[in-house]
Formats: structure tokens, sequence, C-alpha cells
């Protein structure tokens, strides 16, 4: 395959930045998406240029590190992690655009790789159930409804890569918020303080400046892990709870 | 010096218990004018930071990550093993002790493993209260299953994301306590030296890698918690970053590293497709419990099926050789990692490989698809049946899988003590950075007990106990021997920008992987292991003439980070080399061609290699100096492992 791949090239942040048009060749339809720019980089390094730099490391779709826009899309065409596309999904002659997230809450660090720690302080917020280690009961003395269990689990596979903010035309990080509250939300463990964790973690995702949901559905249309915008719902739901409730939180 | 790995004494049963009585404590209103350094924020880390947080310490938490929730842990798929015995099948603390010894081919501490068999039942409750959600039955409670190398049902899953969810629930305990201001993190953040003070651990030095700031953080004590070194073979199925920098740092500065030669192989991975591939991708071994293994009979119909002359649906059952069932009948599929790669190795070396490069057997889900319905298997491997289908192009439920074993995890690493205190005092390791409870093979589902273990259960007792014995005091960070550190590795940074040779990072590393997969990877001999050894000095000399680092040292730059890696892992390979080739034996995932049965099986050597091989620096161009510690075993009788 031969490609031409038109990529964001940005010193640092507060470089202006710009598009780069780079001619790719010998690329196969059995390499993933990076192994693909990994040829590139070599190529990039043989010649003394500064290689393209990008997030990236398991690369087996589930530590949520790589990103990428491409050809307007997070993750690009597939409905995967960038790191779980391969070529075979580009024509030869193609002309691919490489972009990063583009949104106010992830700043651009280097070319292609942005800042994502305002997942990492909306988690610290209120995502997680107040538990410290040891003194607490046998895991079997709360039976948890397998449906309830299941529909738990399928939030809780987000793996933060951010895909769903990069995807609205708001930036909204509503479903990625929304995921945690609901897997947490829905168990018993979880049960205990979700009123307060819903209101915490909304806060903290207004704090960070991303935008508001207008319910377009292109979050999880795009989402790598399926997660579905019915989360929304719940977390709309349990804020909703949560400003009139009386109880003090 | 001679290794005292303060085994507590008293009966197996007791040890931890007693240990724990007899630890000291710190004060709770004084535990917060201690500093505790944890690097990494993987399984062993993450719970680490987040329990000695609770405890009141202060805690620093390193990664290279842009998160902490990304460290590797997060991949680990098939499960977690728990003596809970809740499928009443006959587990137990001891089975699960029993099995451990045994499945690490004797080459394990009797009393660390037990109190990982001890302590594995608290974790499954721990994540349980952290809303993990694991997989449950219909009744709501937890459900189970058998995983490589056990007759019992005591891995708990969350479907094939078991890694993800465990390293998610102890991320949320480390969130939790950050926001409670009593950790602090540093992400994209990696430790370039440990600072020894008066010979203990005071502090590291890191690279900011954003800025490229090489800064010095002081403390009371230091825990690395940096995972395995599987990607000095290159190819491997850990992620992109995993290094062993961290550990090989320490080593330099005192501890002592051990069984390095010990490197697991995973049967069940997706097949190596060319040149270009980056890194290898594991299918939870969990499939082997429904799929069967196979090649054709004969090298003919191989040779078909690797030119697609026939499909493997054509080839007829009596055709068909399910090696494992016929060879292992009890184990069969399910025989321990070791057994499985070496097999594939061997009917792969013989011609029957079933890909178009020879390197490929069969896993099989056509029997477990008429016997349970399409719905049913989706349902357990749903997720890993999509993955292969997107990384291979092929339609598991139709055809097939094709697997082949890659590098997955090391069983080597830093030794510690029944403290999992490395022989530098104050400098701890946990997790797969140690080296200490899988003997010489792991068994499935034992990795993220092991880190979780360690983290929060262990650590949190131990540490203080060491703690207990300081002074508040703090080593200034501006102590000579932190600005010596700091001086070091500046100059190292600026030694690699300057060769400016013809030949980048990645050449150098995919040659060295090269030789450790022919020479030290799933069958080593002399002959192969003295080539290596001469083949890795050279290659470390080129490296240091001819690498082309580009950029500065004063801003992101990934092929900086992958250089300094790149020099550590050069230096590892090495140390591998010696230890798998002074290791006169087969044990485990040490398999020398010349020590074998006549079946073909690792033969070991109880009388002369019954110890852990420990590792001391000597110095840059020397060679290793061995120390051993005898392994003592009282409440096993050591057999050949037979899984027949």
């Amino acid at each position: 395959m031969n490609l031409t791949l038109k990529v964001w090239r940005q010193k640092n942040t507060s470089d202006k930045g710009g598009f780069k048009t780079y001619k790719i060749s010998g690329i196969s339809a059995d390499m993933s998406f990076l192994e693909m720019l990994d040829v590139l980089n070599e190529d990039l390094s043989g010649k003394g240029e500064d290689p393209v730099h990008f997030d990236h490391d398991c690369r087996e779709g589930i530590c949520g590190m790589c990103s990428l826009h491409i050809n307007g899309q997070p993750h690009g065409p597939q409905q995967t992690t960038t790191c779980q596309l391969h070529m075979r999904s580009f024509k030869d002659g193609e002309t691919i655009t490489i972009e990063p997230w583009r949104a106010n809450a992830f700043p651009i660090v280097k070319d292609l790789v942005v800042d994502r720690s305002a997942f990492d302080r909306i988690i610290q917020s209120g995502g997680y159930v107040s538990v410290n280690t040891g003194g607490v009961p046998d895991a079997n003395e709360i039976p948890i409804p397998k449906v309830i269990a299941d529909e738990s689990f399928d939030a809780a596979t987000c793996i933060g890569c951010g895909a769903c903010v990069a995807a609205c035309k708001n930036a909204s990080a509503m479903l990625f918020v929304s995921a945690k509250i609901s897997q947490l939300a829905l168990l018993p463990q979880g049960k205990v303080e979700k009123r307060a964790r819903a209101e915490k973690m909304v806060a903290q995702m207004d704090a960070e400046g991303f935008g508001a949901c207008t319910n377009t559905g292109a979050c999880s249309a795009e989402c790598p892990k399926e997660i579905k915008q019915s989360n929304i719902a719940r977390m709309n739901r349990e804020y909703f709870a949560a400003s009139v409730s009386t109880e003090k939180v | 010096m001679k290794l005292n790995s303060k085994i507590p004494s008293g009966p197996l049963a007791e040890k931890w218990t007693n240990h724990k009585f007899n630890v000291k404590l710190v004060n709770p209103a004084n535990k917060r004018k201690y500093e505790i350094i944890v690097v990494g924020t993987g399984l062993a880390g993450a719970s680490a930071a987040a329990s000695l947080a609770e405890l009141g310490y202060s805690v620093k938490a390193f990664c290279f990550q842009d998160s902490p929730r990304r460290a590797h842990s997060i991949a680990a798929q098939g499960g977690i093993n728990a003596a809970k015995n809740y499928q009443n099948d006959g587990d137990s603390v001891f089975r699960l002790f029993y099995d451990t010894i045994k499945g690490g081919d004797y080459r394990s501490r009797e009393a660390n493993v037990y109190r990982l068999a001890q302590v594995s039942v608290n974790i499954i409750d721990q994540c349980v209260a952290q809303g993990v959600p694991f997989a449950r039955e219909y009744g709501g409670l937890l459900a189970n299953r058998s995983f490589g190398g056990a007759q019992v049902s005591r891995t708990f899953y969350a479907r094939g994301q078991t890694g993800q969810q465990l390293l998610l629930g102890a991320y949320s305990a480390l969130s939790r306590q950050v926001a409670n201001g009593k950790v602090k993190l540093y992400p994209r953040t990696e430790m370039m030296d440990v600072v020894v003070v008066d010979g203990k651990a005071r502090g590291i030095v890191t690279r900011n890698l954003i800025t490229g700031a090489i800064e010095s953080h002081s403390a009371h004590a230091v825990l690395l918690c940096t995972g395995g070194y599987g990607n000095v073979f290159f190819l491997s199925t850990n992620a992109m970053g995993s290094n062993v920098t961290a550990a090989w740092r320490a080593h330099k500065k005192g501890a002592f590293f051990s069984n390095p030669c010990y490197t697991q192989i995973h049967p069940t991975c997706i097949p190596v497709s060319g040149d270009h591939q980056s890194k290898l991708t594991l299918m939870s071994e969990s499939l082997r419990n429904d799929g069967r293994v196979w090649v054709p009979k004969t090298v003919e119909v191989a040779e078909k099926l690797r030119k697609r002359e026939i499909a493997p649906k054509d080839i007829k059952e009596e055709d068909r050789d399910y090696y494992l069932e016929t060879k292992y009948p009890s184990f069969g599929n399910l025989v321990p990692r070791d057994v499985a790669s070496r097999n594939a190795k061997q009917v792969c070396d013989e011609g029957r490989g079933v890909n178009e490069t020879g390197e490929a057997v069969f896993l099989d889900f056509r029997d477990a698809i008429l016997r349970d319905g399409e719905d049913a298997v989706r349902g357990k491997y749903g997720n890993l049946f999509d993955m292969y289908q997107q990384i291979t192009g092929e339609n598991p439920y139709k055809t097939p899988m094709m697997i082949y074993p890659a590098v997955h995890y090391t069983m080597g690493g830093l030794w510690v003590d029944y403290n999992l205190m490395t022989t530098v005092p104050g400098l701890y390791a946990l997790g797969e950075a140690n080296f200490s409870d899988h003997g010489a093979n792991r068994l499935g589902a034992s990795a993220l007990m092991q880190g979780l273990a360690d983290g929060y259960f262990v650590a949190p007792y131990t540490v203080g106990d060491y703690i207990a014995g300081l002074s508040y005091d703090k080593v200034p960070e501006d102590h000579p021997e932190f600005r010596k550190a700091e001086e070091e590795v500046k100059s190292r940074v600026k030694q690699l920008l300057e060769i400016k040779g013809s030949k980048t990072v990645d050449h150098f590393h995919k040659k060295l992987g090269k030789i450790m997969w022919n020479h030290c990877g799933m069958a080593r001999n002399a002959a192969g292991l003295t080539k290596a050894k001469e083949m890795i000095r050279a290659l470390k000399e080129e490296f240091w003439s001819d690498v082309n680092v580009l950029g500065t040292g004063e801003e992101l730059n990934l092929s900086l980070e992958k250089a300094h890696r790149v020099a550590d892992f050069l230096e590892l390979g090495e140390l591998m080399v010696d230890d798998a080739l002074h290791r006169n034996e087969s044990c485990g995932g040490h398999f020398r061609d010349e020590y074998q049965t006549p079946e073909g099986e690792a033969l070991r050597d109880d009388e002369n290699f019954a110890y852990v091989a420990a590792w001391e620096y000597l110095g840059a161009g020397k060679d290793e100096a061995l120390h051993k510690e005898a392994l003592v075993f009282e409440n096993v009788k050591l057999t050949q492992r037979s899984y027949k």
C-alpha cells in the first residue's frame, strides 16, 4: 500500500502547530494503524527528522492510552481503539488525515499527544467506593442479581481514552463520567455514596471545562467499548435525585 | 554478603500470623511524618500506594504513562485465583499453595507462597467491596472457572477483562487517597535512579517526560512496583512501554537480581505475521477450557494447510492430532503454560505447524459450539473472539483460531526477603518486579493475585516494620548523593544524544530481541547461550557507538525514552544468558535441551540447583557474582511434575 499522511505537528503546548504531509509506502494490510506510524517514524528517524509523537502503550485495545482523530473520526473508521485498527480498513493510494483529540479540557502536549489528566481529577472527585483495605465483608455476603452485575460491568469497561469527548461537538465528557457513576450506582457497594458521588463528579467535570450534552449520541457511536448512552440518562437521574434530596451529602 | 530471607520460624500455616504480630508498629499520629515512594501504578503499585496512604503515610506515586490507570496490569484477561472454595470442589489454602509450588517446579519459597495463598481470599473480598464487577451466577453469588494447571475452579473473573477491572478498583482506591491529599501523583515521570545514603534507599531521581527535567525525591522507603522485563525480547505481550529500567538501576545500586532466566512463554498468543510487528497479542488461556489444541498428524497434510490448498475443516478427525489430550490425559488442554508452549514448539519443529510461517497450532472451538451452542461460547469468550477477528481478519466461530507461544511474564526479578525488601535496606520490590512467588513457572491467574497480595496485604505490614526503626528526618534533596545521581542521569542523557550514529533505537531493540528469542527463549542450550553472550556484548558496543537518538533532552522525546530502556535491556540480556547458562538443569520456563527426560519433559536437578540464584552487580563490563539462597522444602515433597 502507498499512502499520503496529513499529520498534525505541534512542538509543544504553546506552539501553534499545523499539518505536514508525508508519503509512505510498503504498508501491508495486516499492519495495525500504529505499526504504520512506527514505519513512518523509523523512516523519519533515519532521515534525522523528529518522529511523530503519539500516545500508545498496551496495543491490545485495553489501556486507553492511544487516541488519534483519523479522517475526522476518533480512533478512525472502525468502532475500536486506534491500536486495534488495521490497515485493511484503508485503500491503496488513500490520503489519511491524523489529528490529536480536539477539546479545551485536553490541551495538546506535542504532535498527537494530549493531556487527559482531567479524567483522573474527575475520578478523584468521587469515582470510588470509600472503603479502606481490610475489614470488608466476605465477597459472597453481598449477592448481586446477575443482570445488575452485568449492566454494571458494561459501564465499567470504559477505558478512559477520551474518544467520547473527541467525538462530541461540545467536547462533553458525559459518557465517561456517567459510565463510572452508573457502574457504582447499580451495585449495592456503591449505592451508599451514590448521591454525593454524582454531585461531586459532575461538579468536577464542569470545572474542567467539558461541554454540555445535547444528546446527539456521537459519543456512544464512536466509543470503542460501546458504552451505552443510557448511562448518561442514569447519571442525570442520580444527579437530579441528589439535587432535590434533603439528605446532606 | 550472606542472603537472609528472614522467613519467620514456626509451622508454615502460622508464620504470617505470627510475623504480623511481631512486626513493629508506627504510631498512627506519626505515620504522616514518613514519606514513601511507590514507583509504578499497576496492581502492586496502586494497591500499595492506596493502602499505605490509608494507614496515614505520605505517599508519592510515579508512573511513566499519562495516567495511573494505564499500567499494564490492565491487560490481564483471564482471572485471579483465590482459595475461597466457593465451589465446594476441594480447594483450600494448602491446595492453592501446593499447586503454586508444584506449578513453579519447586523453585520458589514455601513461606512466601503459603502467605500468598492465605491472603488470596482477602483480595476477593477487598475487590468486591470496591465495586469490581466480577462474573456472577444467577443466584447472585460469584462465579468461578478453572484455569491452566489447576483441577479446581478457583479463578474469579470479569469476562476477559479481569486485569482491567481489578486495576480500575485499585486505581479508584488510589484516586481516593489523591483526593484526600495523602498521595501525590507523578504521571509521565520515569524513575532514572535509586539514591542510597548510608546504605539505605532514601529516594529516587526521576525524569519528567514532558519537560525533561531531572528531579530528586527524598523518602524514607522506596517501593518498586515496576513489572517485568519481557520486552527484552522486543516482541512480547507486554505493553510497548514496559521496561526493566527501574529494577535495573536498583540492581546497579546494590539490589541483587534473581533468576533472570525464568521467563514465561505463554502458549495462546496470536502468531507473528510479519517483520513490522510491534507486539504480540495474548488470547486468554481460559480459552483452553473449551478450545481443543491440535495439528495435523502428518507433515504432508500440514503442508497443504500452509499452502492453503485445504481448509482446517476439511481435515478428518482421524487425521488430527490432539497432542495435549493424548499426551496428558488427566490435564489435557489445561496443562500449565510451560508444558503447553513447549509442546507447541515441538509439533511445529516437526513441520506440523499450520500457518504460512509454520509457527502456529490450532485452538478449535468446533466441539464446544456443537455442545453448548454459539451463544454460550460467545457469552464466555465474546470479547476475545472479537479481538482475534479484528487482528487476524478470521472468524473463530467458523474456523479454528491459530495460536503460538509468546513471551508473556517474567518470574525472575529483584531478590527480596520475606518482607519484600531487596538487598538494599528500605528498597522494596512488589509484584512482577520481584522474583519471589512463582518459582520457575507461573500458573494462570496467579499474577493478579500476587500483585494485589503484595500491595494490599503484605507491604503495608512489612514496610511499617522497617519505618518504625527510622527517625522522621528526611535526607535533604540537595544531599551530595542526590546531586551525584542527578549528574549521572544528566550525563547519560547527554551521552545518548551525542552519539548521533546511523541506526535507530528500535533497530537495536529488534536485534536484541531476536538473539534472546533464538538462544534464550523456549529452549536453550550451552552452545547457543555462549554465542548469545558474545552477540549481546557486540550489540551493546555497537549501540553505544552507533545509535541515533534525535531531539533534545528538554522535551517530550520518545526516542530518548526508548534509548534509556534499550540500553538497560542490553545489560539485562547478558545477565539472563549468564543465568540460563549456569543453571544446568531444566525447570519450568527454563528448558535446557541438554537436560530432559526420555519423554522430552523438563529434568530438574534438585541436588545441585534447588536454590534461588541472586546476582550481584560488580561494575560495568564485569561478570556478576552469583549468590545462592538454598530452598528448603519442609511441607511438600519434590517430585517430577507430571500432568499425565
